[in-house]
């Protein structure tokens, strides 16, 4: 009970603090925040396309959060998830392109998934295998890649795969998964499919593998204390080429949400920044699996009820609200913290080095 | 005692309690020390005294009872005041940045400016200036990470000096020392109480309270139980104050088995050699074998390659040239998991950065390096692992008894039982034991533990090394004796010829004997 | 822990106090309006300084003007394109408007779920079938389109006129078949009135970022004019603010673009392609409001003023009558059909 405690109670001060906050962005806005609120949450939780939107949003957070978070257990910063999900959701399109129709959708879904996990899975192993050869900072190349996966694909879009006068290839052949709306009529219009099923399984399967597999107990042990997990025997070089390459196939299986369950087709820029808010995903998830999947929601729900609200508060404020609930995670959780203390003091010592 | 005892004590504490959670680390514990002296603070594993210190100095704020520092009361003060007083306090485990240069570290906080850089040859004049006047000698150019732990050590103190501070808290310092370092410490605490300087000294070592304290207070599961003058007690009375019971202490056991029988050769060291980070070679081919039911005790001040070598032994650091056998195998080109599947077990000179996962529970810390053998394809096997931890938390005495507890909150005492369970206990097959300061920072009930599972092992048929700054330990262990120096075996004898006397000259480089 | 939980009370305890906090004139409930009307911009829309502006000043204007309401949207990622669309519709608006060529099929797909809706695309984009004709878009959506080459043609030549320099400049945001006639207008309005002229054209990227990326505008310009270019023309969104910057670092000339942008760089902005897209807002709204909507292409070029350039008070310095002269002749023989304009 007091692990929960523990666990829970820091992210409920941040978001407090953010509610707090939202307030009086709304005051200073000249509206009221109880009607704002309400708005917010009636276009989100209120009514099914809302909470369809939602819930497709926060199944592709899910991913890059997972993506995220599971390096972060290990020790390695992923800051890459934004192009490892471009590049899966490339790979899915590319494979329904070069797959038959006539393949059932079941099939060709399937394939399209390993396309997307392969996709993502090579664009996160590439730092990974820089780390465990040479010793490259994670952080470094994961940031350069995203220029270059995200400019490689758009040059490959543009100049040989779009439909003329868009910025997506055609519309793949199979592959297509059923929307919920197929399920039930309320969910009309909504994007959300049957990609959130498995983005909660692949989070329930991610935290067996963490907690409840060898392989999982060495990441954890090598991003605790690597040297101690060398003394036990643990091949960092290993668990840095695995746990990258399993950051992107996460991160590259949010692709999949957009190419095979909304648009089905991929298009330049669909992540939209999703990669880069699965770091916050995963901050205020706490790298905890239970923990994303929640996380996701909540900023699935900024998002989705800033569009609601749009019409009353400007977009920007809903951005800001996000930063708040970010900076105040950092504030209130000890972990966070103790990351942020020590790129000050690292910080710091370059200052010195360099005086 | 030196100093008349004053009218107004440096520090009174009285009925301060402090839990964590459900864990009561002190429930009354009361301490008196007079300015001016050196007061020894004992007590085992797990007995408060850290705790206890770490109220004195700020960083916890105790749930009952009172503090005085020199007349004021400052109960539940925070670590800025403490400094401001004077309070200064040395951990047991060091907090400097390790890329940073010693002078550095010491104007952390505190920097002095010339303008909106850093004066580094003011703080660099500053430090070279404490260190004469205290004799704690450091170059203060030099990075921490290059520093060895014994002179980390000074630097924490000071550290804590630089800051102004009158009363000094050492947490068990010498722990990490080597005996020469220790007569250093000595001189230093010794001009400190001449300058009126107050010490309190956290330590287990009795027959080092009995060398430099003036008074003890003795500490048991979390209440104050005793304070003696030093003149007049007995190092049996202190220890049977602290746990209770008498207990025998680390003697040179009676019939040490002197190598050369006819056992198996376990481990096999040709030649071995080590890039080191200063010296071109910290490990300068060295040769040597270790039998079964052998313990081989490599004595030396710390730096000479100790560390390397064992680095070398257990796959850590890549080898510079030579050959290891295990057991008639060579294992040199195995990695650390290979070696330990061949039967090596390895007790890491850091606890906290080696041999724990120090916020792993102790059933997880208990597989560490077994991970394999409680597992299956690819799942770990969580009765198996719980089971283990059960039986080795009962077999090793580990307190509290709660295998879910992260190995963070445990004293160091009972983590060095964590490691020491792992590499030896269980159904492990151990072939060669590493044993790196087993018993550093660990108190004395421990240490009568540590030694005899360490001897149990040689009796089981093990071929042990170990490896410690503690003379008296390698002596009181070892069936034979080197002496390392300069990355070199300078001397190496049996067990049964081996003393302070003879060994001494060869630690300090003095003599000089082929291996 | 208590205490965690005791500041985490107060802070819900102050939320929901806020809650309650009304200041005077939220959400006052609207008049009863001629027309109800919803724009949608692009992702980081509003804000450009030119084509997304634009669009919001024609919704203004049809505030002012037609007593619309106008309900603005700006998504927060790409799903929120359709979403922003579909919230406008169930809404029950007269007309839904998408700002940008982006928003091509997702008006496409709203357009068939919401038959009695009207919806109007910005650079609406035209599919052709297998046979390669152009296929008309739904019946209830109108695609605005601008002849944009016309105007690129005529700044083109006021470029190379005014210029002392045998080269010209074109900075394009991403490289795209729209940019491309722009910069194909704009080459043969060079050419036109110089044939030995050459035009060096340069793109901020391949995705729709080099749109939004004024240090890099910034960089090619200045490369540019470093080479002894003395006019830029630039059709890269916010990017143009880096060529902006560029030209009053360099003291050269910059001709912006879709929106007259004289006041990014007073002196140094020679003139603007404006593309009228505020015009053609503003006359769907009217047209909706008037009951003549019609599905279908409207394109504006030239003739119908939804391209041009700027020649006003501001600018008249810097374009000799003589100039000034020459390019309307070019105006009157585009209009006219003389002169044909390539658009790629």
């Amino acid at each position: 009970m007091r692990k929960l405690d523990e666990a829970l109670l820091p992210p409920a001060l941040a978001l407090a603090i953010a509610l707090v906050v939202g307030d009086l962005l709304i005051l200073s806005f000249g509206q009221s925040p109880g009607a704002v609120f309400a708005m917010l949450l009636e276009g989100t939780w209120g009514n099914a396309y809302g909470l369809g939107q939602t819930l497709y949003k926060a199944t592709t957070l899910i991913a890059t959060g997972l993506a995220v978070a599971i390096p972060l257990r290990a020790g390695l910063f992923n800051i890459g998830a934004e192009s490892q999900l471009a590049a899966g959701g490339f790979a899915a399109a590319l494979m329904g392109l070069a797959i038959p129709a006539s393949l059932p959708w079941p099939v060709a879904a399937a394939l399209c998934t390993v396309a997307a996990v392969v996709g993502g899975g090579l664009v996160g192993a590439i730092p990974g295998a820089l780390k465990a050869r040479f010793g490259a900072s994670e952080v470094i190349v994961t940031i350069m890649l995203n220029f270059i996966v995200l400019a490689l694909l758009n040059w490959i879009v543009a100049s040989h795969l779009h439909v003329p006068e868009s910025l997506h290839t055609p519309e793949i052949h199979s592959g297509g998964v059923p929307r919920f709306a197929d399920f039930s009529a309320v969910f009309r219009g909504s994007a959300a499919n049957v990609t959130l099923v498995g983005a909660i399984g692949v989070a329930i399967g991610a935290w067996w593998f963490l907690f409840r597999t060898r392989a999982g107990y060495e990441l954890r042990a090598a991003g605790l204390q690597a040297e101690a997990a060398r003394t036990g025997g643990v091949r960092l070089p290993r668990v840095w080429l695995v746990t990258m390459t399993l950051g992107g196939a996460l991160a590259g299986l949010g692709g999949v949400n957009y190419v095979l369950g909304y648009k089905h087709y991929y298009e330049e820029g669909f992540g939209s920044g999703a990669g880069f808010l699965g770091i916050a995903v995963a901050l205020v998830g706490r790298n905890h699996p239970v923990g994303v999947i929640f996380a996701a929601l909540l900023f699935a729900t900024l998002s989705q009820g800033g569009l609601a609200v749009n019409a009353v508060v400007p977009k920007q404020m809903m951005d800001v609200l996000q930063a708040v609930v970010i900076l105040a995670v950092a504030v209130c959780v000890p972990e966070v913290r103790r990351v942020l203390q020590d790129a000050a003091r690292r910080a710091v010592m370059r200052g010195t080095a360099a005086s | 005692m030196t100093a008349a005892p004053a009218a107004m004590p440096a520090i009174r504490l009285r009925g301060i309690a402090k839990s964590f959670g459900p864990v009561r680390a002190i429930r009354d514990a009361s301490l008196e020390v007079a300015t001016g002296e050196i007061h020894a603070l004992m007590g085992e594993n797990g007995a408060g005294k850290s705790t206890l210190m770490r109220v004195l100095a700020g960083m916890y704020t105790p749930d009952g009872g009172t503090a005085e520092v020199e007349g004021t009361e400052v109960t539940g003060w925070q670590t800025a005041d403490a400094i401001a007083a004077g309070v200064g306090m040395v951990h047991q485990h060091f907090m400097l940045v390790p890329t940073l240069t010693v002078a550095e570290n010491l104007v952390l906080g505190q920097e002095l400016m010339k303008g909106v850089t850093l004066d580094m040859a003011a703080a660099e004049r500053a430090v070279r200036d404490l260190s004469e006047r205290t004799g704690l000698r450091v170059d203060p150019t030099r990075k921490v990470s290059e520093l060895n732990v014994g002179e980390a050590q000074r630097v924490e103190i000071l550290k804590v000096l630089y800051r102004g501070a009158r009363i000094l808290v050492l947490d068990e310092p010498t722990a990490v020392l080597s005996p020469p370092e220790v007569q250093e410490l000595w001189e230093v605490l010794r001009t400190l109480r001449a300058n009126g300087g107050t010490v309190v000294l956290i330590t287990h070592k009795l027959d080092e309270v009995v060398a430099i304290s003036d008074t003890i207070t003795v500490m048991r599961a979390g209440e104050t139980v005793g304070r003696m003058a030093t003149q007049g007690t007995t190092p049996a009375d202190i220890a049977r104050a602290m746990v209770g019971r008498d207990v025998s202490l680390a003697q040179r056991e009676a019939g040490v088995r002197d190598s050369g029988g006819p056992a198996a050769a376990l481990l096999e060291v040709r030649d071995l050699a080590v890039a080191g980070a200063r010296r071109a070679r910290a490990v300068d081919g060295i040769s040597f074998t270790v039998s079964a039911g052998e313990i081989f005790g490599i004595a030396g001040v710390e730096g000479n390659g100790q560390t390397e070598l064992i680095e070398a032994l257990a796959g850590l650091a890549p080898l510079a040239g030579g050959s290891i056998r295990l057991g008639g195998r060579d294992v040199s080109t195995l990695d650390v998991r290979g070696r330990i599947d061949a039967g090596l077990s390895h007790i890491p000179e850091d606890r906290h950065r080696r041999g724990l996962v120090l916020d792993f529970s102790i059933a997880e810390n208990l597989i560490l390096g077994l991970q394999h053998r409680f597992s299956g394809a690819a799942q770990l096997d969580a009765p198996k692992i719980a089971t283990n931890a059960t039986s080795q938390v009962k077999t090793f005495d580990i307190r509290p008894p709660d295998s879910a507890l992260p190995a963070r909150a445990l004293s160091g005492g009972n983590q060095q039982k964590v490691v020491v369970a792992r590499e030896m206990g269980g159904e492990r097959p151990v072939r060669v034991l590493l044993a790196a300061q087993p018993t550093r920072g660990v108190d004395v009930g421990a240490i009568e533990f540590i030694h005899a599972r360490l001897r149990a092992a040689r009796d089981a048929g093990s071929a042990v090394v170990l490896v410690s700054a503690d003379l008296n330990e390698v002596l009181a262990l070892s069936s034979r004796v080197a002496v390392m120096y300069g990355g070199k075996f300078v001397c190496v004898v049996p067990g049964s010829e081996a003393t302070a006397a003879l060994l001494g000259p060869y630690m300090t480089g003095a003599a000089r004997g082929a291996a | 822990m208590n205490r965690l939980l005791a500041v985490i009370g107060a802070l819900l305890a102050v939320h929901v106090a806020l809650l309650f906090v009304r200041p005077g004139g939220a959400l006052a409930e609207p008049a009863v309006k001629s027309v109800r009307v919803g724009i949608v911009f692009d992702v980081g829309g509003r804000g450009d300084k030119s084509f997304n502006d634009g669009a919001y000043e024609g919704g203004e204007r049809a505030m002012r003007e037609l007593g619309a309401e106008v309900t603005f949207i700006e998504p927060g990622d790409g799903t929120d394109r359709e979403a922003g669309l579909r919230l406008l519709a169930a809404e029950g608006v007269d007309l839904v408007l998408g700002i940008g060529f982006i928003f091509t099929d997702d008006i496409a797909t709203l357009a068939r779920e919401y038959p009695n809706t009207r919806f109007g695309g910005i650079d609406y984009a035209l599919s052709t079938d297998a046979a390669g004709n152009v296929v008309p878009p739904p019946p209830n959506v109108t695609a605005l389109k601008f002849r944009e080459e016309e105007g690129s043609f005529l700044v083109g030549a006021l470029a190379v006129l005014v210029g002392r320099s045998k080269t010209v400049g074109f900075v394009g945001g991403m490289d795209s078949p729209l940019i491309r006639k722009f910069e194909a207008g704009y080459t043969a309005g060079v050419k036109h009135v110089c044939p030995e002229c050459t035009v060096v054209a340069q793109y901020a990227g391949v995705t729709p970022v080099a749109f939004r990326n004024p240090g890099r505008g910034k960089e090619l310009a200045l490369s540019q004019y470093q080479s002894g270019i003395d006019v830029i023309f630039h059709a890269s969104g916010s990017t143009g603010l880096g060529v902006f910057e560029a030209a009053r670092a360099q003291h050269k000339l910059a001709i912006g673009v879709d929106a007259d942008q004289f006041n990014e760089a007073p002196g140094f902005v020679l003139t603007s392609m404006v593309k009228g897209v505020d015009a053609a807002v503003y006359d769907a709204i009217k047209r909706v409001r008037d009951h003549t909507f019609q599905g279908g292409v409207s394109a504006f070029g030239l003739a119908e003023n939804g391209v041009g350039y700027v020649y006003d008070a501001n600018n008249r310095a810097l374009i000799p009558d003589a100039v000034r002269a020459r390019v309307e002749a070019i105006r009157a023989g585009i209009v006219a059909g003389r002169i044909k304009v390539p658009g790629k």
